[in-house]
């Protein structure tokens, strides 16, 4: 048996990726040295919109760049199937630069422990944030977001499925119960 | 030159042409050819404008200029047995416009520049077209090949390593693989050097009572079985030269009904003596392939009767004096034949075994098809290459008046019948014995 | 995705799904290559052994470096320097090597079918490097990666491999993927190289290369053994390099955009003319820099996971 609830509709992801925009220039303090980067798959799309969102106020484009953390998963032996490799484009210099993690749930952290890794064979950046839309709680390892759309405590036989319009035609935020 | 040559009987077996008719020649080619023609080249009557030389053939046989495919120039390395130019002066002679000569020269022909020498040398004594034939295997050794796509390049028409044989047929097999995708022949001298080690003469009874070594006819067959088999596996177009025994045309008949593309000659030698003709230890009649045994001469004849044999080739093999004026055991083996090799095979229309036609298709489109040269007919527009004969003419064969260097023949003081009299080469006459 | 498949044997066998999967992971390897610190730890404590009973390079060095820009632990062992030389059996060596539990074997060997040989006998996977003249297949899959992301793909192309093609694990392997994917393939070379029966692989067959590149989106130049020379397959290498490479006069037959590809190492002047090979249409570096990212691909789509 299945019970699904929407938590958040495209307005309200809409005002969350806008207050967390503003958000992130008040802690960095304008754009200097900031820099985005969206975690497959849905963490990108989010980064686009931040991006577009974070020009529109302050008049600057800021780098964006997107990161697959497949390689650098920790159950890659014990998962039952490879995933699919995602693309990796990070064009710029991350030395003593502010890197904005963006993702769509925060949930174990392993993924966020997976990207910091990653980020960190890039170069070493000044300082890592993480913005999440979802934050679900049922942490494995010591990681918080900074940026958080909404959090949403769920228990364990909860799944929360994000869908955005660029992948899934529509925004919306979902949480059933999966026996 | 301008020439009309009124009057022949016109053979012509490449258009099934048997009649009289009329020749005009133009500019080196063949202008028209037809029932009748008159001097300006137009089917009328008769008379005589200025500069065209009219021939009058009444009694000759005109035929296209003929072929020998198989012949030995000895040039370069062996100049003082005969060269390019004095084979080119027997050739015409003996009525033949195109000759391919072999690569068993010193250097052998087994590379560009001597193609290209031979090549050179025909054209500076311009009298019949010479084609050179290169070798199967670096030196004729048999061990590695030789450069077929630059031979190609430098004029060579096929490839054979005669005078010796390919003894390895894994080097026989690719020999023939790449010549075919070069849509060249490669002509095979079948010769079992072990089978035929020591041997002077044929095997048979002859040699028996005389003493001499002989030369079995399985040496023979043995090659020609296993370069047919080679040539069936390979798809590639397989000649056997100078074919001597009665198992060789066998094999050769079973395979061509089998479709192997397989084709072959025999030399006037071969129809006309047998090893009787050694009895008395004449060199003349030392040659090899030996002189046959009376069963394999009746089977050289039938092969020619049936078909199983296309060409007529002579395997002209001028030897000097000091080759041949030596004991049986040392002489050098072959036999002298391009100024007698028409007279010779024109005695076999005489008995009836060939009719005209089918003599001249084996001394003239059918070699020219084995080579892939646009000779061999008398289609208006082709080369003016053309032979007539007397087919009347009785003359005695006088090794002294021979044009060939070499005067090594076993037929010397022959009373034979059918002569070129007149051998035009590319519009000239280049032979004139009338 | 995985792949199903314990070993890499052939692309005789691999279906086009499963040589999608392989490139499309290739493509997401690339990037690595050229980052900063060229390495992820994905095979983070696996063993990977090089098992090279011919001579190589090339091949042995891609795959050492694809294994070891994965994290992995790469062990070369070449035939000569080994236990071979003492003597010591394919299958010995083998089982020897099992008990110290590697990961993945890569083997090459001189004769066709080894690699199956330890397929069939060992856990590990075994991926082959060249067996004979049988196959080599991650020469042929970055051989067809490459052909991808020049060309955007690869069905309805023509392509041409010219060459010693009896002799060629390259060309068989190619053969086979390159028809799969929908590729209209062509042999060429002496007729002394062609092996019997071979348009029945689904190739056309020309003597001439004139002819075999003619309107060629992709012209594969296969390498020549001098050794051949010997053996009668042909008769010099210059009759060859006159006839048969290609060069600046006959290039001129194949379509303007025509890319060039050679399996390498290159005999400058025989088979291909040093203009061509250094030339504006050869890809010859590319295939080498897809052959890391093919190697890595493969390592990593045969680990990942238990099924």
């Amino acid at each position: 048996m299945e019970q699904k609830k929407v938590v958040m509709d495209a307005e309200g992801i809409d005002r969350s990726l806008t207050r967390i925009a503003y958000e992130i220039l008040e802690k960095n303090k304008g754009v200097r040295e900031l820099v985005l980067v969206g975690i497959q798959t849905r963490g990108v799309f989010l980064a686009e919109r931040l991006c577009r969102k974070i020009s529109g106020i302050e008049g600057k484009k800021i780098p964006l760049g997107l990161l697959d953390i497949t390689l650098y998963r920790d159950d890659l032996q014990t998962s039952h199937r490879a995933p699919r490799l995602g693309k990796t484009d990070i064009p710029f210099s991350l030395d003593g630069k502010k890197v904005v993690l963006i993702d769509d749930v925060l949930f174990t952290g392993r993924t966020i422990r997976a990207a910091m890794d990653c980020l960190i064979d890039f170069g070493r950046p000044k300082r890592i944030q993480l913005a999440v839309l979802i934050d679900r709680g049922h942490r494995e390892l010591p990681i918080r977001a900074d940026f958080v759309g909404k959090n949403l405590p769920s228990s364990l036989w909860e799944a929360v499925s994000v869908s955005l319009t660029e992948k899934d035609g529509m925004d919306e935020v979902v949480i059933e119960e999966s026996i | 030159m301008t020439l009309l040559l009124k009057g022949g009987r016109v053979v012509d077996p490449s258009r099934k042409v048997d009649g009289t008719g009329d020749l005009l020649i133009e500019n080196g080619k063949i202008a028209r050819s037809a029932g009748e023609l008159d001097q300006t080249g137009k089917s009328r009557g008769k008379g005589a404008p200025p500069g065209v030389e009219v021939l009058d053939l009444r009694g000759k046989i005109v035929v296209p200029g003929l072929i020998d495919m198989h012949t030995h120039l000895r040039e370069p390395g062996f100049e003082y047995k005969e060269t390019v130019a004095s084979g080119s002066e027997a050739a015409v002679a003996g009525g033949f416009t195109s000759v391919a000569c072999m690569p068993n020269t010193n250097p052998v022909n087994d590379n560009r520049s001597i193609t290209e020498f031979i090549r050179r040398k025909a054209a500076e004594c311009g009298l019949a077209n010479i084609y050179p034939i290169a070798a199967i295997s670096l030196k004729s050794e048999g061990a590695l090949l030789s450069e077929y796509w630059d031979l190609k390049d430098a004029g060579a028409i096929g490839f054979s390593d005669d005078g010796r044989s390919v003894m390895n047929a894994a080097l026989m097999r690719r020999a023939l693989e790449y010549a075919s995708s070069l849509d060249m022949p490669v002509i095979a001298h079948c010769e079992d050097r072990n089978l035929s080690a020591g041997g002077m003469m044929h095997e048979g009874f002859v040699s028996t009572e005389i003493g001499l070594p002989g030369i079995p006819g399985i040496a023979e067959d043995v090659m020609v079985a296993r370069d047919i088999l080679l040539a069936e596996y390979t798809g590639a177009h397989l000649h056997i030269a100078h074919v001597s025994t009665a198992g060789a045309v066998r094999l050769i008949r079973e395979a061509k009904a089998r479709g192997v593309r397989v084709t072959a000659e025999t030399a006037p030698h071969y129809f006309t003596l047998t090893d009787e003709a050694v009895r008395t230890f004449d060199t003349a009649a030392k040659v090899y392939p030996p002189l046959r045994g009376a069963e394999d001469r009746e089977a050289i004849r039938e092969g020619l009767r049936d078909g199983t044999i296309d060409v007529i080739a002579s395997d002209h093999a001028p030897h000097a004096r000091t080759d041949k004026e030596v004991e049986f055991d040392y002489a050098a083996s072959g036999i002298t034949g391009l100024e007698t090799s028409l007279a010779l095979s024109f005695g076999l229309v005489e008995e009836g075994l060939l009719t005209l036609p089918e003599l001249i298709e084996k001394m003239t489109v059918n070699a020219a098809c084995i080579l892939r040269i646009p000779k061999g007919t008398l289609t208006e527009g082709a080369d003016a290459d053309i032979t007539i004969i007397d087919p009347q003419r009785e003359w005695t064969v006088d090794r002294g008046l021979f044009r060939s260097r070499g005067k090594n023949t076993p037929f010397h003081d022959w009373p034979l019948k059918g002569k070129a009299v007149l051998t035009i080469v590319g519009g000239e006459i280049r032979y004139r014995d009338c | 995705m995985k792949l199903n498949r314990k070993d890499i044997l052939g692309i005789q066998e691999l279906s086009v799904e499963e040589i999608d999967l392989i490139l499309e992971t290739a493509d997401s390897f690339i990037e690595v290559s050229t980052r900063e610190i060229k390495k992820v730890p994905t095979l983070r404590g696996k063993t990977v052994v090089n098992l090279f009973y011919e001579a190589s390079t090339r091949t042995r060095t891609s795959f050492e470096i694809a294994g070891k820009r994965l994290s992995a632990d790469t062990i070369n062992i070449s035939a000569s320097t080994s236990s071979v030389v003492k003597g010591e059996t394919l299958i010995d060596t083998a089982k020897n090597l099992e008990a110290m539990n590697p990961d993945i074997i890569v083997i090459r060997h001189s004769a066709a079918g080894a690699p199956h040989m330890l397929a069939g006998i060992l856990r590990q996977s075994i991926i082959n490097a060249g067996d004979g003249a049988h196959e080599h297949p991650t020469q042929a899959l970055l051989d067809m990666m490459t052909i991808r992301t020049k060309k955007g793909g690869i069905a309805g192309l023509k392509v041409a491999i010219v060459g010693d093609i009896t002799h060629s694990r390259v060309a068989r392997s190619n053969i086979h993927g390159l028809t799969k994917m929908g590729a209209r393939v062509c042999v060429s070379g002496p007729a002394t190289m062609i092996p019997r029966g071979i348009e029945k692989m689904g190739v056309a067959v020309h003597f001439r290369i004139e002819e075999a590149i003619r309107d060629a989106d992709i012209i594969m130049m296969l390498r020549i053994q001098t050794e051949r020379e010997k053996q009668n397959i042909f008769p010099s290498l210059r009759e060859y390099a006159q006839y048969f490479s290609l060069n600046r006069k006959n290039i001129g037959f194949a379509r303007k955009d025509v890319l060039i590809m050679h399996p390498g190492p290159i005999n400058r002047g025989v088979e291909i003319s040093p203009d061509i090979a250094d030339g504006p249409h050869s890809i010859i570096l590319d295939q080498v820099t897809n052959g890391v990212a093919v190697r890595m691909a493969l390592l990593y789509l045969l680990t990942g996971g238990t099924s």
